[in-house]
């Protein structure tokens, strides 16, 4: 028999921390899907979605239901879209076929429309690329992602810049809402094949034809158990996020391993990220704060946000047969209601948020810049954020909104995008090392052969 | 022998005459057997827990859900039905 107090724990976790499992998602491999017919191409695609993922949301509100907690998203990602539709460059048809099946199958969000550019671009893949701003204006729930450095290859600068211009398309070409097509795209260096979180998510091709990966989250719950060690040192810090971590992962676990028997899926992975909401009582930024900082941004946030990184790793790959994905805290600005307040009140500038992005996954993740960013400006803050993550051998990304028509002020996206007030940009130009192009060669510490 | 399917049966509100015969009632009904039961009040908040095996039961954990709602609503207390596992997960190496 468990302690009442070991009940009421996890229940009060639940009920008054934002406990929940805040994705399950399936990772589907299309490569038997290619035909080098576009029509034949999206058929296929459509029906491989709806045919394995078609049970997802059932299996999840069963094991919500079995096991009294939450699962928020149930969402589907699928091998790189630029790989799958090469032979027939139906790259628009397959987002068509992908979001007319994540509406079928009830999902809000399909990962997978891809592409792995890091050391150099074909064709088809610059032609995937052109595609964005139309697929991401005509789609509501397809999700992009471009790799554009690894630690292995470099910085693939002609692609740096290409998404640059691109990033701008798309904010034109959804500008009637607010330029939300940007919050579909995430440009990566070093993406990982296992991600469950969105929009960054797709199956790698070293990947197994179906997987479940789960991301985790419960930073109100950190939050709330660092109540317990106020004043304390950091040892007693560390070991009260490392335990936190390992109870919310176990949750994680179970419920991957649960989903994966229903869906008869392979089992992947338990991404270990405190993943925020909007929602009071969810955030990130509340928990550095916590750790003692008048707010974040103030100096000491990268070195409390470092701490709690690694003090979540360290519990949660103790609970996690396979622990994968990005594993990490986020902070996404404008889906975190005290990272909103602290650019609010100017305490965190882009800046600061660079830095942090050093120490923890992912990057400049939900930043709404003013409209008149040019396009190699947003390439600069591409590159200064894939220096990171190539020299850190980390992941590191850029998911930024330069909201056509506005240059202050605050966007509303409503629901997990939440609401992104415009954040300053230098005023210098960076053009004359973004036109340069090709590719920044790896750090020498790459070389571990 | 079957196997046995353990939940937990947590209950909390404000005190009140009747709650523990509701609870042990409906589940009676339903081939729901009680294996545990601890209760505690601080101040007037009722807790009470019950491992119970549901495995005789024709109902499944949601249907089982649906009757303990029905009288949550009625003693206006909360009643949660949670397979055991979480808490074995959660608390348990």
């Amino acid at each position: 028999m468990f302690h009442v107090n070991e009940i009421l724990q996890t229940i009060e976790m639940i009920k008054s921390r934002h406990l929940d499992i805040r994705t399950v998602t399936m990772g589907l491999s299309l490569f038997d899907c290619i035909s080098d017919d576009k029509a034949k191409t999206a058929a296929k695609i459509y029906d491989k979605v709806c045919q394995r993922a078609g049970k997802l949301k059932a299996a999840c509100d069963t094991l919500s239901a079995r096991y009294g907690i939450p699962i928020i998203n149930k969402r589907v990602s699928v091998s790189p879209i630029s790989l799958v539709a090469a032979s027939s460059r139906g790259f628009a048809e397959a987002a068509l076929a992908l979001d007319r099946a994540a509406k079928e199958i009830s999902v809000d969000f399909i990962g997978g429309y891809s592409a792995l550019v890091h050391k150099g671009m074909t064709d088809y893949e610059r032609q995937f690329i052109m595609s964005l701003p139309h697929v991401l204006s005509v789609t509501d729930r397809v999700c992009a992602s471009v790799n554009v450095a690894s630690s292995k290859a470099g910085i693939n600068m002609d692609a740096v810049r290409l998404m640059g211009e691109i990033i701008k398309e798309i904010a034109r070409a959804t500008a009637d809402k607010k330029s939300v097509g940007c919050s579909k795209l995430v440009v990566f260096a070093n993406a990982v094949e296992d991600n469950p979180f969105m929009a960054g998510a797709f199956n790698g091709i070293g990947e197994n034809d179906c997987v479940i990966n789960v991301g985790i989250s419960g930073p109100g719950v950190v939050c709330g158990e660092l109540e317990s060690v106020k004043g304390k040192d950091f040892a007693e810090v560390s070991e009260c996020i490392k335990r936190t971590a390992f109870k919310i992962t176990r949750t994680g676990q179970l419920i991957a391993k649960e989903a994966a028997k229903l869906l008869g899926a392979n089992f992947g992975i338990v991404d270990l990220s405190l993943a925020p909401t909007p929602a009071k009582g969810d955030s990130v930024a509340r928990i550095l704060e916590e750790l003692g900082l008048e707010s974040v941004g103030a100096h000491g946030t990268t070195a409390a946000l470092a701490l709690l990184n690694d003090a979540v790793k360290k519990g949660g790959v103790m609970a996690a047969s396979y622990a994968g994905g990005l594993s990490g805290a986020f902070i996404p600005v404008s889906e975190d209601e005290g990272m909103i307040e602290a650019v609010r009140k100017g305490a965190l500038s882009l800046e600061k948020l660079e830095a942090m992005t050093s120490v923890c996954s992912v990057g400049i993740d939900m930043v709404a810049v003013g409209g008149q960013t040019s396009a190699a400006t947003i390439a600069a803050i591409i590159a200064d954020e894939a220096a990171i993550g190539v020299v850190n051998n980390k992941t590191t990304a850029v998911r930024i909104i330069p909201v056509e028509g506005m240059t202050d002020g605050e966007v509303e996206y409503g629901g997990l995008f939440g609401t992104a007030p415009i954040m300053k940009t230098s005023p210098y130009k960076s053009d004359g090392f973004i036109n340069r192009g090709g590719r920044i060669p790896p750090p020498i510490h790459s070389n571990k052969n | 022998m079957v196997k046995k399917m353990r939940a937990v049966i947590s209950v909390i509100g404000k005190d009140k005459k009747g709650i523990i015969a509701k609870v042990s009632g409906g589940l009676f009904d339903v081939n729901v057997n009680i294996e545990d039961i601890s209760q505690t009040i601080m101040g007037d908040v009722f807790t009470m827990i019950m491992m119970v095996d549901c495995s005789q039961s024709a109902l499944d954990l949601s249907q089982i859900n649906d009757l303990l709602q029905k009288i949550a609503v009625e003693m206006r207390v909360e009643i949660r039905i949670q397979n055991e596992e979480i808490f074995n997960s959660m608390h348990r190496i």
